[in-house]
């Protein structure tokens, strides 16, 4: 492990000789790759976001101008589309994330803890079917969904059968919470409610619930993610093994008893992983919404990274984009680094490989990461 | 990563190695009520199962049926007719085959570069002495961290400049490394003995020869790791070649079928021609999946044992 990798003593010349000539060698072609496409990148774009390039020939000629801070400004404290805009999306990403997380986390545990029971016979079966929708592109997978989803799809035909009439789910933008106060009769909001709020929305806005669109958005992510996460618990289920299972037994603990008291404690270092993994995946949502198109649904599943795209691509306004790009870049550096530190105060030295490893395989498969 | 990379051991169903057999037995003692517990168990799994495979079962379906069937009739497994003028359609008047094409050669290029650039710097990192060896592989630690999502703008704006927009360079180029890959591959090396190497150094071979006779074929399984997660990656990307490209020829799967998506063939749903697309574009990586299914769910499932 970690051992063979220390620092030895020199040996002088012999076997060690033209090592740093060939180390160097060895990681240039990664730390060429990463520098120009990746570092410098970063930094023209924090340049973009503080100019007001508009798109045409390069951002570094002459004629762009230095701005400051006025593009983050347009998109927070000034009131404004643009702010509007901001604000929309990420109080729809909000409850996405909000409903996203819990969720999935529920389910995948559950998932896991199911596959794993000791007598289950065909249960390569059943993690094949929960895993496979994680292996598949996020546009196919998009496909499949706006076909069940339609007015007259599958989801609707099959409550329809139970008496359901079902929403135009992708097109329909009644945020949830709305559409629930007006079965009570409240259609429209009290008067303080409806002055704009932060970020220049109202508060009858902010609490206006995912819209069914977004809903539909959530339902596929849960779908897609469970599967991943379902294996990072099945490796911690199994690595509690049999004997505690039994001795929880012997002591008569009822299942019930035994997933809050037992499992559910032995689990928490991988619940704090798969929060936290979704906590900074849902952040990033991005294909499913460039594929349904972000301005559908009254424009309430666009999120910021959509909206970051379509600012600088589609609206030309590059130095906004690039700013809302900023923002969500240190919102979600800010949380992996709260991440990164309570793994290492909770787990003992030895488990911060394996937790890194562990968020690597499952980054890959729920965000951009290598996908 | 240790257990990550160790060949699933030889047991038949390379899940089943903590099946203790004793409390199996046990439960068949315990009849009536267990057996209920048990059978209501294996139902809510295959409730469950049903809702994440039937979308796909009639997704299929639902690409041999025709247009208005597929839209009046979605929930039924078995078309009244079948037609394949969807898969017709895709090979005929939508550019399928080239989009195709594009991501293969894509997918080809990038997992070969990935599975070489990202070993060889994995190897360096954990074990060839030089100055600037810490450095270089903090910062690889804190690129991990960068989210996938905010590139988009910065890289469209680097391939502008070096004038790779818009080509199969800049398409391919800034996927051929990736920090993750990079440490995975660290990880990897630092969990085998050095031994070995080290006798080959002082019989002469050089650095290179080491690394790519004695190292690498060690290093199978995290390379076998490495090239499912690249291939599927590059397969499956959308972002970056929304920002990289514009021209139509150089659209991939993702790409085009996403612009299927938001219609710009035509009018009506079209439901038969898209699914028939997204069953296509998954084909290959479903078939990756098959033949490593293993080693893919023993990736994750293994990294916790360490």
């Amino acid at each position: 492990m970690a051992v063979n990798a220390a620092p030895r003593p020199r040996r002088g010349g012999g076997i060690r000789r033209g090592e740093a000539r060939a180390g160097w060698l060895f990681i240039a072609p990664a730390v060429f790759i990463t520098a120009v496409f990746l570092v410098i990148p970063i930094a023209l774009a924090l340049w973009v976001s503080m100019s007001d390039w508009n798109g045409f020939q390069s951002p570094l000629n002459p004629r762009v101008n230095f701005v400051g801070l006025e593009n983050y400004a347009a998109i927070t404290v000034e009131d404004g589309l643009d702010q509007r805009n901001f604000g929309t999306a990420v109080r729809n990403n909000l409850y996405y994330v909000l409903l996203v997380v819990p969720l999935q986390t529920i389910i995948s545990l559950l998932l896991a803890i199911q596959v794993n029971r000791a007598a289950l016979r065909g249960r390569g079966f059943f993690r094949t079917a929960f895993y496979f929708p994680s292996v598949t592109s996020t546009v196919a997978i998009v496909v499949v969904f706006q076909f069940l989803f339609t007015a007259s799809g599958a989801v609707n035909a099959a409550i329809g059968a139970l008496g359901i009439r079902g929403p135009d789910w992708f097109n329909d933008s009644t945020g949830l919470v709305h559409g629930a106060l007006s079965a009570f009769g409240i259609d429209s909001p009290s008067p303080a409610l409806a002055e704009p709020g932060f970020l220049g929305i109202s508060g009858w806005e902010w609490l206006a619930g995912p819209s069914v669109a977004m809903t539909s958005l959530i339902i596929l992510a849960i779908f897609t993610t469970s599967g991943t996460f379902m294996l990072l618990f099945l490796a911690a289920l199994q690595s509690i093994g049999s004997e505690i299972d039994e001795a929880t037994l012997m002591d008569g603990a009822g299942p019930f008893r035994k997933f809050f008291s037992v499992t559910v404690p032995m689990l928490r270092p991988t619940l704090f992983t798969v929060l936290t993994l979704g906590l900074i995946g849902s952040w990033q949502v991005f294909d499913q919404i460039y594929v349904i198109g972000g301005g559908s649904a009254g424009g309430t599943i666009s999120t910021p990274a959509f909206l970051a795209y379509r600012s600088s691509f589609v609206d030309l306004q590059w130095g906004q984009g690039a700013a809302i790009a900023f923002i969500l870049f240190v919102f979600i550096i800010l949380l992996t680094l709260v991440q990164r530190w309570v793994l290492k105060e909770r787990t003992p030295r030895k488990r911060n490989r394996v937790a890194a490893t562990e968020k690597i395989a499952a980054n890959d498969s729920t965000s951009g990461g290598l996908r | 990563m240790t257990a990550a990379v160790t060949p699933a051991t030889g047991t038949k169903s390379g899940s089943s190695i903590r099946t203790p057999e004793r409390p199996f037995r046990r439960k068949k003692q315990i009849g009536g009520r267990a057996r209920a517990n048990i059978l209501l168990g294996y139902l809510i799994l295959i409730g469950l199962a049903l809702i994440y495979i039937y979308p796909f079962l009639i997704s299929i379906s639902a690409s041999l049926k025709t247009d208005a069937e597929a839209t009046q009739n979605a929930l039924s497994l078995i078309p009244d007719t079948i037609t394949y003028a969807a898969y017709e359609r895709l090979f005929g008047d939508v550019p399928f085959p080239q989009w195709a094409g594009n991501t293969l050669l894509i997918s080809v290029v990038v997992t070969t570069g990935r599975v070489f650039f990202d070993s060889l710097a994995g190897y360096a990192l954990s074990r060839l002495q030089f100055r600037g060896r810490t450095v270089v592989f903090v910062a690889f630690i804190a690129i991990l961290s960068v989210p996938g999502v905010v590139l988009l703008i910065p890289r469209f704006l680097i391939l502008q400049q070096l004038g790779l927009y818009d080509t199969y360079g800049g398409m391919i180029i800034p996927l051929l490394s990736t920090a993750a890959g990079v440490f995975i591959m660290k990880q990897f090396f630092d969990s085998i003995p050095v031994s070995i190497e080290e006798a080959a150094r002082i019989d002469g071979a050089s650095t290179f020869r080491v690394f790519w006779t004695i190292v690498l074929p060690m290093a199978r399984p995290a390379l076998v790791t490495l090239f499912i997660l690249s291939f599927q990656g590059s397969w499956n990307e959308l972002g970056h070649f929304i920002v990289s490209r514009q021209s139509p020829e150089l659209n991939t799967l993702t790409t085009g079928v996403a612009s299927l998506v938001s219609g710009q063939l035509g009018s009506g749903n079209q439901f038969p021609l898209q699914l028939a697309a997204a069953v296509l574009m998954t084909i290959p990586v479903a078939v990756l999946f098959f033949i490593f299914q293993r080693r893919i769910m023993n990736t994750t499932a293994g990294a916790e044992k360490g």
